[in-house]
């Protein structure tokens, strides 16, 4: 899920095909507008990591 | 970039299909998550790669492990008068002849959340009690951790919490030590991996010798994990591989694990077809404990009579064990079925039942 905006209070708002929605981003550090968030129960667990999202693919497209 | 089609592809796919078909290997992996489940069952995967890799589902499905005790402690919640706030798969796992839905035909009282938050926020603005039916790996536990640590600096209490939260490696290792069932490789939750880190499963390696994979959920991720396993075995070196970098670091989530120590520790716990395991659920620590339901309300002191002939002989224990496959219980696809759910793994959309029987797979032909 994308952020689209940050709050105050340790929350953002997020976006997954159209929908808006509001989930707290306590455990994750330094949220910025654009990041991909993993959510669970309306809690983000984690950041993606862009570039290693990259380099797996980069592995199966050399190895395969 | 989207970072969910590039994992779709189906050029890679089919690269990965010829791979796996030409091993000439036959080998058995456990997945121990149910968005795996579904996701193996739903793209096909699980079907079209049988002949050579059995992908077999193990205990990774949080509301299946829960025991029928468990369940009971709700319904005695509901019969107090109490609302017991819950994730909506539970509401319709039967235990003891009834259920969460069949206990609030008698009067009872339920609300399905979301999140653990919102259970929070009920009680806030509703000013009745609220009992939040902890169902959970170790996802979910930090969030019922911020609710408790939100509860206790709003000074809200009408708030408590039953807590069945589970942890995966403790029955990973329950599933090796039985040694029932002939697995060569785990396929590991990614999420749950997201929070506790991949360092928790060396077990497997160092006391099992058996090769893992952290994976994700795209069919890329999927396949690209059963390849590294098949890699693995092949050359003899197992070891704990991440396939799911981009989302789970080594440490796992710091800040999560933090909040979770800070409110939970860890106990025993009974688990649903594998006994009880030791070091394999989280309590309430001391300062937490006047949000433990269980003790507020002394929940779970009597369990109902229950007579044997009139238990249905639901296998959903010796599905989630991983010594049977769904289509193998007597019961499946003929009464039960999620319309007419006989246990958990039916219920729950992330039940190994319900993913068997809504993606194919149904008599176990394939």
């Amino acid at each position: 899920m994308r952020v689209v905006e940050i709050l105050e209070s340790d929350e953002a708002i997020v976006e997954i095909s159209g929908t808006r929605i509001r989930v707290r981003t306590d455990f994750i550090e330094d949220v910025r507008k654009g990041d991909y968030l993993i959510v669970h129960t309306g809690i983000a667990i984690q950041k993606l990591d862009k570039s290693e999202a990259e380099s797996i693919l980069d592995v199966w497209r050399r190895e395969i | 970039m989207r970072f969910l089609d590039e994992y779709r592809r189906p050029d890679l796919m089919r690269k990965m299909y010829t791979k796996i078909e030409n091993s000439g290997m036959r080998i058995t992996i456990m997945e121990v998550c149910g968005t795996h489940t579904v996701n193996m069952a739903r793209t096909g995967i699980r079907w079209r790669v049988k002949p050579w890799v059995k992908l077999l589902s193990g205990p990774g499905c949080p509301v299946c492990v829960c025991t029928e005790e468990d369940l009971w402690m709700a319904a005695e919640a509901m019969r107090m008068g109490l609302v017991v706030a819950t994730f909506g798969d539970m509401v319709r796992v039967p235990f003891y002849g009834t259920s969460l839905e069949k206990e609030r035909a008698r009067g009872g009282r339920f609300r399905v959340v979301y999140s653990p938050l919102d259970a929070l926020r009920l009680a806030e603005n509703s000013g009745k009690d609220i009992v939040f039916l902890g169902v959970g790996f170790e996802t979910t536990a930090p969030g019922i951790a911020l609710a408790l640590i939100e509860a206790e600096n709003r000074g809200i209490t009408n708030f408590s919490v039953i807590p069945l939260m589970r942890l995966i490696p403790p029955a990973i290792k329950r599933i090796l030590e039985r040694g029932e069932v002939k697995i060569d490789g785990f396929i590991l939750p990614g999420h749950v991996s997201t929070i506790i880190g991949s360092k928790p499963y060396e077990f497997i390696v160092k006391e099992y010798d058996k090769p893992a994979v952290v994976s994700g959920f795209e069919p890329l991720d999927i396949l690209g994990s059963i390849l590294y396993i098949m890699r693995m075995i092949e050359e003899g070196k197992p070891e704990i591989l991440n396939e799911y970098k981009r989302v789970v670091r080594e440490e796992g989530n710091l800040l999560a694990k933090e909040i979770m120590g800070r409110v939970f520790s860890i106990c025993d716990r009974e688990w649903r077809g594998l006994g009880e395991i030791p070091c394999s659920g989280l309590e309430l620590r001391e300062e937490y404990r006047k949000y433990d339901a269980v003790e507020k309300f002394s929940l779970g002191d009597e369990v109902p009579e229950y007579r044997q002939r009139d238990r249905v002989k639901c296998r959903c224990g010796d599905v989630i064990s991983g010594l049977i496959e769904p289509f193998e219980c007597p019961l499946f696809g003929r009464i039960c079925n999620p319309s007419n759910p006989m246990g958990p793994c039916m219920v729950s959309s992330e039940g190994s039942c319900a993913a068997y029987y809504k993606y194919g797979g149904k008599m176990g032909e394939r």
